[in-house]
C-alpha cells in the first residue's frame, strides 16, 4: 500500500513538472512547423510566469493571470515575429535577443511592482489554480496522489490534443506545415506566408507563457529569478526529441517530468543518493536518446530559413 | 565596405538600445539621464571602478570568442555557459589539491581547466559528427549536466569548506593575480583583484584571429563553417573539423572559468542557477560581429553595462535589469541589419528630398 | 493549330519593364496569347522568360507595363488574384510539398473542408478531396495515385500533380516553366499529348523553354526574348531550329563541337560491380560496371533519379561504395578519403555548384586552393602563404577569363557562368587522369555552354579522359564518343555515339531494353 502511494506520488509530481513543459514545447511544434526556429522560449516563458503571478497576486483570479500570462509571452513573441517574418533576421540570434529580455523586463518590473524584489508576493492558497478534482479521492490514496492535479496540467494535455487536431487534421494545420516545408509553393498557391509563420510564431509565445504561469500559478505560488531557468531550453530539446510532433512533444515532457519527480520524491526518503546526481540524470538519458534514436531526424524542410517573397 | 556596414549597424543597435532603455526608465518613473550618469560614473568615476570593470568583463570576453569561434565554423555553441563551469570547477580542483610551485601551479591549472572543457565542447561535435545530433541541442543538456556536477563536487567533503556554500580556496601557489608588492605603488587601480585574466583574453583574441585567418587549419574550419558540403567535396574532413572546431571553443569557454577563479573568485560556489557567463558571451560575440577582436570591445562594453548598472540599484533605486533589456534590445536590432538598413536609407533618402520609393 | 481561336485574345501583355535594383530583367515586353494557343517562350537562361511570367502570375510586381486578362486590365498584385483570372502556373523547380500526399498539395491553399450548415468548420474533408482529385485527373486523362507521397513517385507524375493543381484551381491558362528539363524523351512526348489535348479542352498554354526542338513539335506561336527584350513573335510552322536559335542568341550558333580525330587509350578507371545506397537505404547504384579510357569523353545517359547523383559521389569519395571496386590506374581507390581520390588523379566539376563546388562566402583566390590549401606553395607547415594564394588566383583570372578580375570577389558575387569558370579552372589545373563532370552546363547561357565543352574537350585531346554525366540528352551526343545508358543503377547498354540515335537512346533510359532483356530471359 505504501509502496502504491509512493508511485502515486513519483506521478503526480511528474505530471505537475511535466505540464510547463508541454505547453512551452506545444508552442516549440507551432513555430518550427511554420518554419521559424524560436529559441527565445525560454524568455517567453520567464515573462509568462511573472505576470502571471503578479496579475495572480493582485487580482486573486488565477485564470484572467492565466491568460494575461500567455498575452506576455504573445506580446514577446511578436517582436520575434517582427523580426524574423519581416526583417529575416537570423533567428537564433533573435532568439537569444528574446532570452535577454524576458527575463530582464520580469525581474525589472517585478523590482517596480514588489518594492525592489526581485520575488513577486505569494499568492494565497485559494487563489491559485484550481484542482477540479480537489476531494474526490480519499486524502493521499493513490488515486488522488495522480488525478490531484492543478487545471493547469488537465488543460496542457487538452492542449496536446488541440495542436495535434490543428496541425493535421485543418486546413490552417495544413497550411503552417506546407509553409514550414516550402513557403514558395504556398506562396504560389496564393498563401499568405508571413501571416501565417505571424500567427504560428505568436501562438509559440502565447502557449510558453502558459507554461511559465503553470509553473507560478500552480506549481509554486509566486515568481522569483531562479523560477524558469532553463525549462525552456528544456522544452526545446523535448520537442526536438519528439519530432517535432505534439503527441512526441509531450512524452518527451513526462521523461523530464518523471526525472523531476524522481529527485523530489527520493528527496524526501532516507535513501541516500546525492539529489545533484539525480537531477543529472534527465539530461544524461537524453543525450544518450539522442544518440540512439534521433540522429538522422530532421524537422521541418525550410525551419529556420527566413522567406524573402520579392527575391529572385 | 562590409566591415564599415557591420561596424555602424552595431553602433546603431547599441544607439537604440541605450534610447529605449532610457523611455522605460522614464515610464516608471525614473531621470534616465541620472541612471546612465551613475552608470558611467561607477565605470570610470575612479581608477578602482575601471580595474573591476575589467575584471568583469575579463570572462565575458573570453565566451564570447568562444562562440565567435564556433559561429566562424558553422557551430552554434551555447555549451559555453557548461564549459565555463567545468573550467571553472577544474580550475579549481587543480588549484586546490595540486602542490606546485607559484607560476608553474597557475599555468597546469590554466591547462588542465582547458583541457577538460575542450573535451566538453569536444564531446558535443562529436555527438554531431558521429550521430548527426544537433549541438545545440546537446550542448544544452551538457550545461545542465555540468551544473550538477560541478555542484555534486562541491558536496563532496574533501572539497566543500566547512560551513559554507563554497568549495575550498585554491592556494596561493595557483593564483593568477597580480602580486600585492607591484600594486600598492600604483594607488587605487589595484585596490580590486587585478590579474592576468585581461591580458591573457587579449593574446586569445590575436591568437584565434591568426588562427582563423592564416593557418591551414583555419581555412579549413571556416570552409567547414560558410559550406560543408563543398569543403567535404574539397577533400576536407568535416567531422574532424567539427570535433575540433568544439574543442577549441570548449578550451577558451573554459579559460574564462578557469581565469575567473584563478584571478578573482578563488573558489566556487554551489550553483543555484546558470550564472549567464556563456549565455552573456553570445551577446558579446554578436555584438562584436563575431569577430575575436571585436569581442574584446563588446565584452568591456557589456562589462560596463553590466558593472555600472548594478550600481543604479543602491543609488536611485532603478532595477538594474534595465541593463539586461538594453542588451536584449541591442543583440534584437543586431539580429536584423535589414531594418537598420532600412531606418538609414529612408532618413538619408528624406534628406535629398527625394521620394521613398516603395518597392513594394 | 486547329484550337486556336484568334478572336479572343487571352493574354494582353504590355510594354513590361521589370526592374531588380539596377537590373533590368524586362525591358518594354509585349506579349500578345490568343485562346487555344501553345505559346512558347524562348529565350536563354537569364533572358528574362521566367521573369516574365512571374509578373504575370502575380509573383513579381511590374516596374511599368499594363495587363490584359481577356480584354480586361488587370493588377496582378498577387497570385491569388491570377489564380483568380484563371492562371495558372507550373514552375520549373516543382513546387510541391514531399512530405504531403498528392491530395494535400493539391488542395493546399483551396482546401475542401467539412461545412456545417453555414459554419465552416476548417476541418479538412481528404475523403471528398480524394474524389474531386480523382474525377480531376479522369476528365483530363492526368492519371496519379492521390495518396501516394510527392517523395515516392517519379517526377514526371510530380509534374501531372503540379498541372492538376492548376487545373483544380480552374485555370483556362497555363504556365509551363522548362517543363521537359527533367523529362524522357518518351515522357516529354506524352507531355505534348497532353499538352494538345487541354488546348482542344479549350485552354492556353504558355511553355517556357531554351529546348529548339519542343517547340517545333509543340507550339504554335514563338516570342523569342534576349537580354530582356522582346526579340520577336513568330509562326512556329513558318520557321526553322536554325532561324529560332540565331534569334535566341543574336548571332550564329554552332551546334556540332570540334573534335580532334584520336586513338582512345588504354583503360584508366575501371568500375566493377558497385553498389551505392542513398539517403533511404536504397541500392541506388546496384551492381554498376564501367571502363573509361584515355583520350575519350564517356557520357552517361538517363534520367535525373536513377543513381547519377549517388555515383558521382561514391567516385569521388564522398558516399561509400557497399561493395565491388572502383580502380584508378591499376589502384584500388575504393572507399577513399576524397583527398585521397583527388590525389591520385580523379577531379570533379560537381553537380551541384552552389552546394558542393564553391564555398560561396569565400573569396575567388580562397576557392581556388579549395583542395591544395595543404600543399606548397599556398601553405608552409600550418601556415597559408597570402601572397602566392593570390598570385595563383591572378593567374587563373587571367587564363580562365573570369569576370569580374579581381581575385576578391566573394563567388556568390558571380554570375553563374563565371562560378563554373573557376570551378572548371580549379579541377583542370589539378591535371586530373579522369575529369568527372556532372551537368556542367546546367543554367548557363549559350556562351557559357560553349567554353565548358571547349574546356572538356580539351582535356580529352590532351589524352585525359572525362566521365560526362548530364540529363542534356543533346549535350551528351555531341560531346561524347562513347554513351553508357544509365537505368535503375546499372549502365544498361553502351553504345558508340555515331552510332546512337536519341530514339534509341530515350527507349534504354526508359528502362526499355531491360524488359526486353527480362522478357528473353
Amino acid at each position: 500500500m505504501n509502496a502504491l502511494n509512493d508511485l502515486g506520488l513519483i506521478i503526480g509530481i511528474s505530471l505537475m513538472y511535466a505540464a510547463p513543459l508541454i505547453y512551452t514545447a506545444l508552442g516549440g511544434v507551432m513555430t518550427e512547423n511554420s518554419g521559424v526556429v524560436n529559441i527565445g522560449l525560454e524568455g517567453m516563458m520567464t515573462i509568462g510566469a511573472f505576470i502571471g503571478a503578479t496579475v495572480g497576486y493582485y487580482s486573486g483570479n488565477p485564470w484572467l493571470a492565466f491568460l494575461c500570462a500567455g498575452l506576455a509571452g504573445g506580446v514577446l513573441a511578436l517582436l520575434h515575429a517582427v523580426a524574423c517574418v519581416t526583417f529575416s533576421a537570423d533567428q537564433v540570434v533573435s532568439g537569444i535577443a528574446m532570452n535577454f529580455l524576458g527575463p530582464g523586463l520580469s525581474l525589472f518590473l517585478s523590482r517596480v511592482f514588489f518594492e525592489g524584489a526581485t520575488m513577486t508576493k505569494p499568492i494565497p492558497l485559494d487563489q491559485k489554480m484550481p484542482r477540479p478534482l480537489n476531494g474526490v479521492f480519499a486524502q493521499n490514496s493513490f488515486l488522488d496522489l495522480v488525478f490531484n492535479q492543478y487545471a493547469t496540467v488537465y488543460l496542457a494535455f487538452l492542449l496536446v490534443f488541440i495542436v495535434w487536431y490543428i496541425l493535421y487534421k485543418t486546413k490552417i494545420g495544413l497550411r503552417i506545415r506546407a509553409v514550414g516545408e516550402h513557403p514558395r509553393a504556398a506562396d504560389t498557391l496564393g498563401i499568405d506566408v508571413y501571416k501565417v509563420k505571424y500567427l504560428a510564431v505568436i501562438l509559440s509565445g502565447v502557449f510558453a507563457g502558459f507554461g511559465g504561469a503553470a509553473m507560478s500559478l500552480a506549481a509554486v505560488s509566486n515568481f522569483r529569478a531562479t523560477l524558469i531557468s532553463g525549462q525552456g531550453f528544456i522544452a526545446l530539446a523535448a520537442m526536438i526529441f519528439g519530432k517535432w510532433t505534439p503527441q512526441g512533444s509531450m512524452w518527451a515532457c513526462l521523461l523530464f517530468g518523471v526525472a523531476q519527480g524522481l529527485v523530489v520524491y527520493l528527496g524526501g526518503t532516507n535513501i541516500k543518493v546525492s539529489s545533484q546526481l539525480l537531477a543529472m540524470i534527465p539530461y544524461v538519458l537524453t543525450l544518450i536518446i539522442l544518440m540512439s534514436f534521433v540522429g538522422k531526424v530532421t524537422g521541418p524542410a525550410a525551419n529556420g530559413v527566413p522567406y524573402e517573397k520579392n527575391k529572385e | 565596405m562590409m566591415k564599415e556596414n557591420r561596424l555602424k549597424f552595431t553602433i546603431i543597435a547599441i544607439l537604440i538600445g541605450l534610447v529605449i532603455g532610457a523611455i522605460i526608465l522614464l515610464a516608471v518613473g525614473y531621470n534616465p539621464l541620472e541612471a546612465y550618469g551613475i552608470m558611467i560614473a561607477g565605470v570610470f568615476g575612479s581608477p578602482k571602478y575601471i580595474s573591476w570593470t575589467i575584471i568583469k568583463s575579463t570572462p565575458l570576453i573570453l565566451t564570447g570568442i568562444s562562440v565567435a569561434f564556433a559561429f566562424k565554423t558553422g557551430l552554434f555553441n551555447i555549451g559555453a555557459e557548461g564549459q565555463f563551469i567545468i573550467g571553472a570547477l577544474v580550475a579549481t580542483l587543480a588549484g586546490y589539491f595540486l602542490h606546485l610551485p607559484p607560476v608553474l601551479h597557475a599555468i597546469v591549472a590554466l591547462l588542465l581547466a582547458c583541457l577538460a572543457a575542450a573535451l566538453w565542447g569536444g564531446f558535443a561535435g562529436f555527438l554531431k559528427s558521429k550521430f548527426g545530433v544537433n549541438e545545440v541541442i546537446t550542448t544544452i543538456m551538457l550545461n545542465w549536466i555540468a551544473f550538477y556536477l560541478s555542484n555534486f563536487l562541491v558536496y563532496w567533503d574533501k572539497f566543500k569548506r566547512p560551513n559554507s556554500e563554497a568549495s575550498q580556496k585554491i592556494l596561493s601557489s595557483a593564483s593568477i593575480a597580480f602580486p600585492k608588492e607591484f600594486g600598492s605603488s600604483l594607488g587605487s587601480f589595484f585596490n580590486a583583484p587585478v590579474n592576468f585574466g585581461f591580458i591573457i583574453a587579449i593574446l586569445v583574441a590575436f591568437l584565434i584571429k591568426y588562427v582563423l585567418n592564416d593557418t591551414t587549419l583555419g581555412y579549413e574550419l571556416r570552409a567547414v563553417g560558410f559550406n560543408k558540403d563543398a569543403a567535404e567535396y574539397g577533400g576536407i574532413n568535416v567531422k574532424k573539423n567539427t570535433i575540433t572546431a568544439m574543442m577549441i571553443a570548449g578550451a577558451i569557454s573554459g579559460l574564462a572559468g578557469a581565469v575567473h577563479v584563478l584571478g578573482v573568485t578563488n573558489e566556487i560556489s554551489i550553483l543555484s542557477a546558470m550564472e549567464g557567463n556563456g549565455f552573456d558571451g553570445m551577446a558579446v560575440s554578436l555584438i562584436g560581429g563575431n569577430s575575436p577582436i571585436g569581442c574584446i570591445f563588446a565584452g568591456l562594453l557589456f562589462g560596463a553595462l553590466k558593472y555600472g548598472g548594478y550600481k543604479i540599484q543602491p543609488i536611485m533605486g532603478a532595477p538594474s535589469e534595465i541593463i539586461n533589456i538594453v542588451i536584449g534590445i541591442i543583440v534584437f536590432f543586431i539580429a536584423m541589419p535589414k531594418m537598420i538598413e532600412g531606418l538609414t536609407t529612408i532618413r538619408s533618402r528624406r534628406k535629398r528630398g527625394g521620394e521613398v520609393e516603395r518597392s513594394k | 493549330m486547329n484550337n486556336i481561336d484568334f478572336s479572343t485574345k487571352v493574354i494582353e501583355m504590355k510594354g513590361i519593364t521589370k526592374k531588380f535594383g539596377d537590373f533590368v530583367a524586362n525591358d518594354n515586353i509585349d506579349l500578345t496569347v490568343h485562346k487555344g494557343e501553345i505559346h512558347a517562350l524562348l529565350g536563354e537562361n537569364g533572358a528574362g522568360k521566367t521573369t516574365l511570367m512571374n509578373v504575370l502570375y502575380g509573383l513579381y510586381l511590374p516596374t511599368e507595363g499594363e495587363i490584359f486578362i481577356n480584354g480586361e486590365k488587370v493588377q496582378i498584385t498577387n497570385p491569388n488574384i491570377a489564380i483568380e483570372k484563371g492562371i495558372g502556373m507550373v514552375h520549373q523547380h516543382f513546387m510541391l510539398v514531399d512530405k504531403f500526399t498528392v491530395v494535400e498539395n493539391i488542395i493546399l491553399g483551396k482546401e475542401t473542408t467539412v461545412k456545417k450548415g453555414n459554419w465552416n468548420t476548417g476541418h479538412l474533408d481528404i475523403k471528398r478531396a480524394t474524389k474531386e482529385v480523382e474525377e480531376l485527373s479522369r476528365k483530363y486523362g492526368l492519371y496519379v495515385d492521390p495518396n501516394a507521397k510527392i517523395e515516392d513517385i517519379t517526377v514526371g507524375m510530380q509534374q501531372r500533380v503540379e498541372i492538376l493543381k492548376a487545373l483544380y484551381r480552374g485555370a483556362d491558362i497555363l504556365i509551363l516553366d522548362e517543363p521537359t528539363a527533367v523529362l524522357t524523351p518518351q515522357e516529354i512526348e506524352e507531355l505534348i499529348q497532353i499538352m494538345k489535348s487541354l488546348t482542344g479542352q479549350g485552354k492556353t498554354i504558355i511553355i517556357i523553354t531554351h529546348k529548339l526542338r519542343e517547340i517545333k513539335q509543340a507550339a504554335d506561336y514563338c516570342t523569342i526574348i534576349r537580354r530582356g527584350k522582346k526579340i520577336d513573335t513568330v509562326k512556329v510552322s513558318d520557321v526553322s531550329e536554325k532561324d529560332l536559335a540565331e534569334k535566341m542568341v543574336g548571332r550564329q550558333v554552332n551546334f556540332v563541337v570540334d573534335k580532334k580525330d584520336i586513338e582512345k587509350g588504354e583503360v584508366v578507371l575501371n568500375i566493377d560491380n558497385i553498389v551505392i545506397k542513398d539517403n533511404r537505404d536504397l541500392n541506388a547504384v546496384d551492381g554498376l560496371s564501367l571502363e573509361l579510357h584515355k583520350g575519350e569523353i564517356l557520357g552517361i545517359a538517363g534520367v535525373d533519379g536513377n543513381g547519377q547523383s549517388e555515383l558521382i559521389e561514391g567516385l569521388t569519395g564522398l558516399r561509400p561504395v557497399e561493395s565491388g571496386k572502383i580502380i584508378l590506374n591499376g589502384e584500388d581507390i575504393t572507399n577513399k578519403t576524397p583527398k585521397y581520390i583527388i590525389e591520385r588523379g580523379i577531379s570533379t566539376i560537381p553537380e551541384d555548384r552552389q552546394r558542393r563546388g564553391l564555398v560561396m562566402d569565400f573569396s575567388m583566390a580562397e576557392n581556388f586552393i579549395l583542395e591544395k590549401y595543404h600543399k606548397e606553395p599556398f601553405s608552409h607547415g600550418n601556415k597559408l602563404n597570402h601572397d602566392e594564394i593570390r598570385k595563383h588566383a591572378k593567374e587563373l583570372i587571367d587564363k580562365f577569363d573570369v569576370r569580374p578580375r579581381n581575385e576578391d570577389q566573394l563567388a556568390k558575387a558571380l554570375s553563374g557562368g563565371n562560378q563554373q569558370k573557376v570551378i572548371i579552372a580549379r579541377e583542370v589545373t589539378n591535371d586530373p587522369d579522369v575529369l568527372i563532370a556532372a551537368q556542367p552546363t546546367r543554367g548557363l547561357d549559350v556562351g557559357a555552354i560553349e567554353f565548358v565543352h571547349k574546356s572538356l574537350v580539351e582535356q580529352r585531346d590532351r589524352g585525359k579522359a572525362v566521365l560526362l554525366i548530364s540529363f542534356e540528352l543533346d549535350e551528351i551526343m555531341n560531346l561524347s564518343d562513347r554513351i553508357a545508358v544509365i537505368f535503375d543503377g546499372k549502365i544498361v547498354a553502351i553504345l558508340d555515339a555515331n552510332k546512337a540515335d536519341e530514339k534509341t537512346l530515350g527507349y534504354l533510359m526508359a528502362g526499355g531494353g531491360v524488359d526486353d532483356e527480362r522478357k528473353q530471359a
